[in-house]
């Protein structure tokens, strides 16, 4: 066995690998950009070794800088985690070439894999089914309706050179097919100059379904079951689940089958998964392999056991499969969400800056749930616009899928994130969506079910309720603490004032105080918008970001932000302003106008006074999220100001060399 | 008997009806409540004694005699703010528009003399359109003996004006010579002469609210020291300020029972300062995360931004926190930033409020415009206020503290109690570059060698180690216990007693 390891990645796979091999006693060697100096992987590692500028194509791409890292350090063989230089052939051949064992498949299987044509081909030799279709060129509608019959309905006309939709048909009969094909040709001409098109069948409601393999040296395989990651917001998995509840033993079977047949056909050698979209009939066809671990595979992990980074420590050392295809069974059920550092209500515009706060979930097994966190940051880290944006993979697993999606909403309710915006709310709202709750999936569920991308949700009376004596809880604490106040006239009471108002919004919500007692821990009876009283049990104290209790008998965490004289409450997904009065003030509170902000989307305001180093873009420039406008010094400080989301600039006000106060306008858009 | 006590209530109805439902209707209309409902907010449910409800003006020209009504456009009494007695007085738009008359400023003499001698704050809710004219010089006279109990009080008690309605005149000048002013956005203004005499002086146009809005007073003037949306916000928000505050220059600071625990670390202060030393960081976040509960009552939060003033407390106890802004001008002292945190350092020590001061300067702001408007004047009020502060002061220095500015913040020689300061600090008198460009001028043409005396610079002079040698430090924490640091030196110094040498008053460089 290796006695040093190099883990030639960052952030949270870094830390997963690290903690595996810590375990085998196999001493770390982390590698951290500019950017990363300060890193979590950093500290946990045994050692560190600086690789470069912040950009990954300086650093964290750089093959040569990987090396030189082993070679100071002796470490003896790499992981290379996900991404970066997981899945780069010449990588794995430079590390051979230095005697370094790469942690991962031969590079004969990289390359295989990495190349469409030829894994497919490598697929259909393995017996392994593959989406029916015809990769020649069409000649005419004659032709494109021959083989469109022998695929069957339906069928997808595609541009070779496409991409983007442009160019795409589906057709579900003769007509169809003929009229498509001339019309796909034609974009196809029109867009990308290339009129060529190829037929495949097209799958309808498709589900993305993946079996993660483990292959040794000796030529053992076996397949760990399945992962459903149907939930993909743009391509970019948000939601996964092991097993999948769609598939059946028989399917299941037989995809595990053709998984490991693939993986002994070309030699392939420790973790793989191969990916496969299932038709509504469960039709499984394969699409491709992953030669590497697989950001998703903690729920493996949590269904079978498996510790998958030391499987693969173990086979790159040389070892032989201990597991049997008998030995793996899959016990339970897990769910994994993916925290992104993205904002939801912005169309998931990536967000970076300093994670205020950061506290996740305690992790560990709690009865019959098990929760677990894969992280890469820690409370005061810079979320930096350098790499991926995701902060966290939060699992959890439970005996049953409802229980762990349960589970799940609870853990996202506890995580407490400040700083940046993330998709929390979006993840919640997914975990109350009966849809995804019943398992009736498809790779389009986030398009079908948010066409219009992420709206912040509107609670139902009974959330309300819930929300108001959270809300009110709340403000009898910090009241009866004030009654506690020095220099006092009269000494505290100890009476309470029995009805209250919580304004949620803009809705004013009469909440009643009956039995009970405000104190820490509390208890108290409440009843709200004259309802049945409601029991509310909690040991919060006033400034803990979460709040955790009862209501009703009903277990909530709901997260907590102070407000202008109230709170924001945050809770599965519903996110709402709370500010709790005595029924006059809200009565008079009623009288007070609506104000309108007035609306600055359409301007790019100058942040804080400073001057204008230079403009960035021309008067009817079109610029997409995330680029720069602007830049604005301050003090010798440069602040790069980017666009929030895809604009046009109509109006540029300000020049290079202006001195600016806060909030002048630099330019305006379309 | 009954009769007698009937005929009270009805008294008491007329006097409460003020200026009439058209005119309280009016007033809802423009978005503002009347003064007896501002007061039922502002005050603990119903705590609130009224004061002088029956007196009616005496003026008897212009036809004035006919028109009375009970109260004459004031409410004043005194009531409870969470169970501490405070005094106030309410300006009744409905009636004769809010304007002053002889009757009603002694109305208001009275609460200012019974909160200065009853030793407990004042505020003042004001809704005013200036002096009755029908009175003439009788209600000149009234704002004068108001103003005087303004000064009279002025470090005594605090005293607090929101202004919640246009204000001009004699009703601008009594809210300036108190210690705060707030203001209710879109609906209250606040001139010498407004709009009209504006425009017949200079032929200016202008509105109320370019002239004396919100937004000019809180971002330009600095006269406000805070605005809120509408009258209800304010008032809660007023309450909340008035609970941080103590009664009196001689009353103890108020307590209150603490949450938070004092020892847990803070780990994330420890990557708070940016690795780049030239990359701003929020100082709000280390203030948030030093006061309890994160619960933070900011002063002039819109004005001269790259200083933050404000409330929090330390164990239950109220503080007052000045800290430089690296993210604004990156934190530089320059006129305006000086005479926020100048009267916010005074008022703390008048009122023996503890004073925190977070340091990350990189200087005095340089330049034409800020000499000429008086740098060096401005600059001096904040360090006299600080050099002639009583009270605790604990001082953290975070990351620069350079030349002159490094004295002025609270520095161990201006009486500073505790002067820690974080590892990562820079204490000396100007940044590298600048240093290196002076001492070793001859080299200036050979980077190689400005290099070398940058790097050695740096090493020796960019840390705490050299004024903590010194004594100028007492002590280099670890930013994960600062509050916990803050907060022992706090308790330390509970029964801190220095005197200043006796004085009729200093001369602070006005």
């Amino acid at each position: 066995m290796f006695k040093k390891i190099l883990i030639a990645n960052r952030g949270e796979i870094a830390c997963r690998v690290i903690k595996s091999a810590r375990r085998m006693g196999i001493a770390t060697v982390a590698v951290y950009s500019d950017a990363d100096r300060d890193a979590v992987h950093v500290e946990m590692a045994d050692e560190a070794v600086h690789i470069g500028p912040a950009p990954a194509a300086q650093s964290y791409l750089v093959a040569e800088k990987i090396i030189e890292a082993c070679k100071a350090t002796g470490a003896e063989a790499v992981h290379p985690g996900y991404g970066f230089l997981s899945e780069r052939a010449s990588f794995c051949e430079a590390l051979e070439n230095e005697g370094i064992v790469f942690i991962g498949p031969k590079p004969k299987a990289i390359r295989a894999m990495g190349d469409k044509i030829e894994s497919k081909k490598f697929a259909n030799e393995a017996r392994v089914s593959t989406v029916p279709g015809y990769l020649g060129v069409i000649e005419n509608a004659d032709h494109a309706e021959r083989i469109a019959g022998e695929i069957g309905y339906p069928v997808m006309i595609k541009a070779s050179a496409g991409g983007g939709g442009k160019g795409m048909r589906i057709a579900w009969d003769k007509a169809e097919v003929r009229d498509g094909f001339e019309r796909a040709r034609s974009e196809a001409k029109s867009s990308f100059g290339d009129d060529r098109v190829f037929i495949e069948k097209f799958i309808v409601d498709p589900r993305h379904i993946e079996i993660q393999v483990l292959a040794d040296a000796h030529g053992n395989a076996i397949y760990l079951g399945e992962r459903e990651c149907s939930i993909q917001r743009r391509n970019q998995k948000v939601v996964e689940e092991a097993p999948s509840p769609f598939l059946d033993e028989k399917t299941r079977r037989a995809m595990g089958e053709q998984a490991v047949a693939l993986a002994k056909a070309f030699d392939y050698q420790s973790a793989g998964t191969v990916e496969f979209i299932v038709d509504r009939d469960r039709n499984f066809y394969f699409l491709e392999m992953n030669t590497r671990l697989q950001v998703e595979h903690p729920v493996t992990e949590l269904v079978t056991g498996v510790d998958l980074v030391e499987q693969m420590i173990d086979i790159a050392a040389g070892e032989r499969l201990a597991i049997r295809q008998d030995d793996v069974r899959l016990n339970g059920w897990a769910v994994e969400s993916r925290l992104y550092a993205e904002d939801p209500y912005r169309n998931f515009l990536p967000s970076i800056g300093r994670l205020t706060r950061y506290l996740p979930p305690e992790e560990g097994k709690f009865g019959d749930i098990v929760v677990r966190n894969d992280t890469g940051v820690t409370e005061g880290s810079e979320i930096s616009m350098f790499y991926d944006p995701m902060i966290a993979k939060l699992c959890t697993w439970a005996p049953t899928r409802l229980e762990a999606i349960d589970a799940m909403s609870e853990a996202l309710d506890e995580f407490v994130v400040d700083g940046i915006e993330h998709n929390i709310p979006f993840l919640s709202a997914l975990m109350q969506h009966p849809r995804w709750r019943e398992g009736r999936l498809s790779t389009g569920f986030i398009a079908e079910e948010y066409p219009d991308g992420f709206t912040p949700m509107k609670p139902n009376d009974e959330e309300k309720a819930v929300l108001a004596c959270v809300a009110t809880v709340i403000e009898l604490l910090r009241r009866d603490r004030l009654d506690r106040l020095t220099g006092r006239l009269a000494p505290h009471s100890g009476v309470l004032k029995p009805e209250w108002v919580v304004r949620l919004d803009d809705e004013y919500i009469p909440v009643s105080i009956g039995e009970g007692m405000v104190s820490i821990p509390m208890e108290i009876d409440l009843s709200v918008a004259g309802g049945e009283p409601q029991t509310v049990v909690s040991d919060w104290r006033l400034g803990e970001p979460v709040w955790r209790g009862t209501v009703g008998g009903r277990v909530v965490a709901a997260q907590i932000r102070p407000i202008l004289n109230g709170a924001r409450i945050a809770w599965r997904g519903l996110s709402v302003t709370t500010r709790t009065m005595l029924p006059r003030t809200a009565a008079l509170d009623k009288l007070m106008p609506v104000k309108v902000a007035p609306d600055t989307s359409n301007l790019l305001l100058c942040p804080m006074p400073g001057l204008v180093v230079s403009i960035a873009v021309t008067e009817g420039q079109e610029v997409k999220a995330g680029e720069t406008l602007a830049v604005v010094e301050a003090m010798k400080m440069e602040n790069v100001l980017r666009a929030d989301r895809d604009l046009t600039v109509e109006k540029i006000v300000a020049k290079p060399g202006d001195s600016l106060a806060v909030d002048a306008v630099i330019m305006e858009f379309a | 008997m009954k009769d007698v006590l009937k005929e009270l209530e009805r008294r008491r109805e007329i006097a409460r009806a003020g200026g009439g439902k058209a005119r309280v209707e009016a007033q809802h209309a423009k978005g503002k409540l009347t003064a007896r409902e501002r007061i039922e907010i502002f005050l603990d449910e119903g705590s609130f004694e009224e004061f002088d409800m029956y007196v009616e003006h005496r003026s008897t020209d212009f036809g004035m005699e006919k028109t009375k009504i009970a109260g004459d456009g004031v409410v004043t009494g005194w009531g409870t703010v969470n169970g501490r007695p405070v005094y106030l007085f309410a300006k009744d738009f409905t009636v004769f528009g809010g304007s002053l008359s002889e009757a009603h400023a002694e109305k208001v003499q009275k609460v200012q003399d019974m909160a200065l001698r009853n030793r407990a704050p004042i505020i003042g809710l004001y809704d005013a359109g200036g002096a009755r004219i029908q009175e003439g010089v009788a209600a000149l006279g009234g704002y004068a003996e108001i103003f005087q109990r303004n000064v009279l009080a002025s470090g005594v008690i605090p005293q607090i004006s929101v202004i919640m309605g246009p204000c001009a005149g004699g009703d601008v000048y009594s809210p300036a010579m108190t210690d705060f002013i707030f203001m209710v956005r879109d609906t209250s203004y606040m001139f010498v002469t407004g709009p009209d005499v504006v425009k017949t002086v200079t032929n200016e146009t202008v509105t109320a609210e370019q002239l004396g809005g919100a937004s000019v007073h809180t971002t330009k003037s600095s006269i406000a020291d805070g605005a809120y949306d509408n009258d209800v916000e304010t008032l809660l928000q007023m309450r909340r300020l008035v609970d941080f505050l103590p009664a009196s220059n001689t009353a103890e600071i108020p307590e209150i029972e603490c949450f938070q625990s004092v020892t847990e670390h803070d780990m994330s202060l420890d990557r708070l300062i940016p690795d780049n030393a030239n990359k701003p960081y929020d100082i709000k976040e280390l203030i948030l995360k030093t006061v309890d509960e994160g619960d933070f009552f900011e002063i002039q939060p819109s004005f001269a931004k790259n200083i933050v003033t404000g409330f929090g407390r330390m164990e239950g106890r109220t503080v007052g926190f000045v800290a430089n802004q690296p993210m604004v001008l990156a934190g530089v002292l320059d006129s305006d930033a000086s005479r926020k945190a100048a009267r916010f350092v005074r008022f703390c020590d008048c009122f023996n409020i503890p004073i925190v001061t977070f340091v990350d300067v990189p200087g005095f702001l340089p330049g034409t415009s800020q000499e000429y408007g008086g740098l060096i004047k401005h600059g001096a009020k904040l360090l006299f206020a600080y050099a002639e502060a009583t009270v605790p002061k604990v001082t953290v220095i975070t990351r620069k503290a350079f030349g002159g500015a490094y004295d002025v913040m609270a520095s161990k020689h201006l009486r500073g109690d505790m002067n820690y300061a974080w590892p990562t600090a820079q204490i000396a008198v100007m940044g590298a570059k600048g240093a290196v460009e002076i001492i070793y001028r001859k080299d200036i043409g050979d980077p190689e060698k400005i290099a070398a005396h940058t790097k050695t610079y740096e090493d020796r002079f960019l840390s705490p180690f050299v004024a903590a040698e010194r004594g100028y430090i007492d002590e280099v924490i670890m930013p994960h216990s600062t509050r916990r640091r803050v907060a022992r030196a706090l308790r330390m110094l509970r029964n801190k007693d220095l005197q200043n040498p006796w004085k009729k008053h200093d001369n602070i460089p006005l």
